[in-house]
C-alpha cells in the first residue's frame, strides 16, 4: 500500500526544515566568526632590519631574529663575513630556530633539529628546508626581501 | 514518516532509559511535570520571564564569541572592537546582536517585573523569587553599565565618568567607592581592565547562581495565580501544564524574538534612535565631551531627576538627595513582599497598586523629558 502524506506530515517537514534552517542560519555566522581575518601583514616582501651589521658581529651567537610580516626571521653573519637571512620559524613544530657558531648550522632546540646555513635540513625532524631571503646592504642599512637569494 | 518518528523515537526511549536506569531521571522529570501555568486574561506576561531568560542566553551565547577577538585596554579596546565590525566576518553581526539583546533583556526584564508587581506575584511564598529577580535586574544594569565602556569610544568614556562620578557623590565611602570603580581617580586604562573583569567574570558568576536560584523557586512553587481566583471554586480554575505544553508555547515565542533581534541586529547593526551604539570616534581623555552626554535609556529616568534637583536642599547637596531617595524607593520597592501586609493576605493593596503606577510613570515621565530637554 503506497504510503500516504497527511497534513501532519506537511507540518513536520515545513517544522523541521525551518530548524534546520534556523540552526544552519545561528551555526554558520559563528563559524565564520571564529576563523580570524587574514592579518593585514601577511603581504609584507620587503623588512628593513632595525639593526646594523656591527649589532650582528657584536651578538654572542652572531644572529639576530626580527619580525617579517607575520614570520619571524633570523640573520647570521657567516664566518666568510657574509650575512645570511633565513626564516627563523622551524618546518617541524614552528619553534625559533637559533645559530650555532661553533657548529656552523642552525639549530632547533625544541626537537634538535639542525639546518645547514644555506636552509637545508641536515639532522633531526625537520621535514623542509628553511626558506632563504635575499639581503641587500644599502649604505649602513640592512634589506632583507623574500624572493630568491 | 510516522515510522520514522516511530523509529527515531524508539531510538530516543532507549537512551532514555539506558540514562534512566543509572540516575533514576524519572523521578526528576515527574516532579518537572508537576508545575503547571494558571490559564487567564494575563496570561501573556507570563512570557516575558521566559523572553529574558533566552535572551540572556543570547547575550553568553555572543559575549563568548565577542571575546575571541576582543581586547580590553587603552591601546587595544577601540580598536579591537573596529577590528571586529569590519574585519571579522560576521563580526559586525555579533556586536548587534549583543547590543540589541542586552537592550531588549533590560526592557524584558522591566516588563516581567512590573507584571509579577501588579499581579501581586510577589506575595507570600514568593518573596524570596521575588528578591532574586531584583537582584538578577541590579546585576542586569551592572552587566549593562559595565559594557558601555568597554568599546572605549568617546561616548562611553564620558558616560562612565558621569555615572562612576555618581558614586562619588556617596557620603564618606564616595571617593573610595570612585577610585575602585575607576581603578584610580581617572577613567583610564585601568578602568577598562576592572570593567573587563566585572563584566565577563563576576557578573557572569554572580548572576548564573542568583538566576539557578531564581529557576529554582519558580519549579519548586510553580506559579502564582492571580488574587481573583481565592474565591474561584477549583473547577472553574483552569491550567496548563507546563510540561511540555506550555514549554512549547515558550519555545515558539522564543523563535519570534529571535527572529526580531535578527532582523533588528541585520538593518540597525548600530542601533536607531536613542537606542543606539555607533563605534564612533576612539575615547580622548583630553579632548572636550561631546556636546550631549546620555546615559543607556535605561538610566536615563535616573539621570534627568538628578539633573532637576537644585544644588541644595535644605543645606544638602542636590545629588545626594536624589541618591538618597532612589536608594530608600528602590529599597521599598524590593521589599514590597513584606511590606505590603494585604498581600500576604492575598488581598489587593490600592496603595502598592498606586504606588507602582507612580513609578512607572515617573519612569516613562522622566525619561522621555531626559530626551526632549
Amino acid at each position: 500500500m503506497p504510503e500516504e502524506r497527511t497534513r501532519r506530515d506537511f507540518l513536520g517537514i515545513i517544522l523541521g526544515g525551518g530548524l534546520i534552517a534556523t540552526l544552519g542560519a545561528t551555526i554558520y555566522p559563528i563559524f565564520k566568526y571564529l576563523i580570524p581575518p587574514p592579518s593585514g601583514e601577511a603581504n609584507v616582501s620587503q623588512v628593513k632590519l632595525p639593526f646594523k651589521k656591527a649589532d650582528i658581529a657584536a651578538d654572542p651567537k652572531k644572529a639576530k631574529t626580527f619580525r617579517f610580516g607575520r614570520d619571524l626571521g633570523i640573520i647570521v653573519l657567516l664566518p666568510s663575513g657574509e650575512l645570511r637571512a633565513l626564516s627563523a620559524r622551524c618546518t617541524h613544530l614552528d619553534c625559533t630556530v637559533q645559530n650555532k657558531p661553533d657548529e656552523g648550522l642552525l639549530w632547533c632546540a625544541c626537537h634538535n633539529g639542525k639546518y645547514s646555513y644555506d636552509g637545508r635540513n641536515i639532522s633531526g625532524p625537520p621535514p623542509k628546508p628553511l626558506q632563504v631571503f635575499a639581503v641587500n646592504i644599502v649604505g649602513e642599512d640592512i634589506f632583507v626581501s623574500k624572493g630568491k637569494a | 514518516m510516522a515510522e520514522s518518528t516511530s523509529r527515531s523515537s524508539g531510538a530516543i526511549k532507549r537512551a532514555y532509559r539506558w540514562v534512566d536506569r543509572r540516575f533514576q531521571i524519572q523521578a526528576l522529570v515527574d516532579y518537572m511535570s508537576h508545575k503547571v501555568v494558571p490559564v487567564q486574561k494575563f496570561s501573556i506576561w507570563y512570557y516575558f520571564g521566559g523572553i529574558t531568560l533566552f535572551l540572556f542566553i543570547v547575550q553568553v551565547v555572543t559575549g563568548i564569541l565577542l571575546l575571541m577577538y576582543y581586547r580590553p585596554g587603552a591601546d587595544s579596546a577601540y580598536e579591537s572592537v573596529r577590528f571586529i565590525v569590519a574585519e571579522v566576518s560576521f563580526g559586525w553581526l555579533i556586536r548587534a546582536l549583543h547590543s540589541w539583546s542586552a537592550n531588549l533583556m533590560i526592557f524584558a526584564a522591566f516588563i516581567h517585573m512590573f507584571s509579577v508587581y501588579f499581579e501581586n506575584a510577589y506575595r507570600k511564598p514568593r518573596e524570596l523569587t521575588w528578591l532574586s529577580g531584583i537582584a538578577l535586574l541590579a546585576l542586569a544594569l551592572t552587566f549593562g553599565f559595565s559594557g558601555y565602556l568597554l568599546p572605549w569610544n568617546e561616548l562611553s568614556f564620558f558616560a562612565t565618568r558621569v555615572g562612576t562620578g555618581m558614586a562619588g557623590a556617596v557620603p564618606f565611602l564616595g571617593k573610595y567607592l570612585l577610585v575602585i570603580m575607576r581603578g584610580g581617580e581617572e577613567v583610564t586604562g585601568a578602568t577598562i581592565e576592572r570593567f573587563f573583569g566585572l563584566h565577563v567574570a563576576i557578573l557572569p558568576a554572580l548572576f548564573t547562581v542568583v538566576l539557578s536560584a531564581h529557576l529554582i523557586f519558580i519549579q519548586r512553587q510553580g506559579m502564582s495565580e492571580p488574587l481573583e481566583w481565592k474565591e474561584k471554586p477549583s473547577g472553574e480554575k483552569k491550567y496548563m501544564k507546563f510540561f511540555p505544553h506550555f514549554l512549547m508555547r515558550d519555545l515558539l515565542v522564543w523563535l519570534i524574538v529571535l527572529n526580531i533581534l535578527a532582523v533588528l541586529a541585520v538593518f540597525f547593526p548600530d542601533g536607531i534612535g536613542v537606542v543606539h551604539w555607533p563605534l564612533g570616534v576612539k575615547a580622548d581623555p583630553f579632548s572636550p565631551p561631546p556636546p550631549v552626554i546620555r546615559p543607556e535609556w535605561y538610566f536615563m529616568f535616573a539621570f534627568q531627576a538628578l539633573k532637576f534637583l537644585p544644588a541644595h536642599i535644605f543645606s544638602i547637596e542636590g545629588e545626594l538627595v536624589g541618591i538618597s531617595v532612589f536608594t530608600i524607593g528602590g529599597l521599598i520597592w524590593a521589599f514590597v513582599p513584606f511590606i505590603n501586609r494585604k498581600s500576604r493576605i492575598d488581598e489587593p493593596s490600592k496603595l502598592f497598586m498606586y504606588f507602582g503606577m507612580f513609578v512607572i510613570l515617573f519612569i516613562i515621565v522622566m525619561t522621555i523629558l531626559g530626551y526632549l530637554l
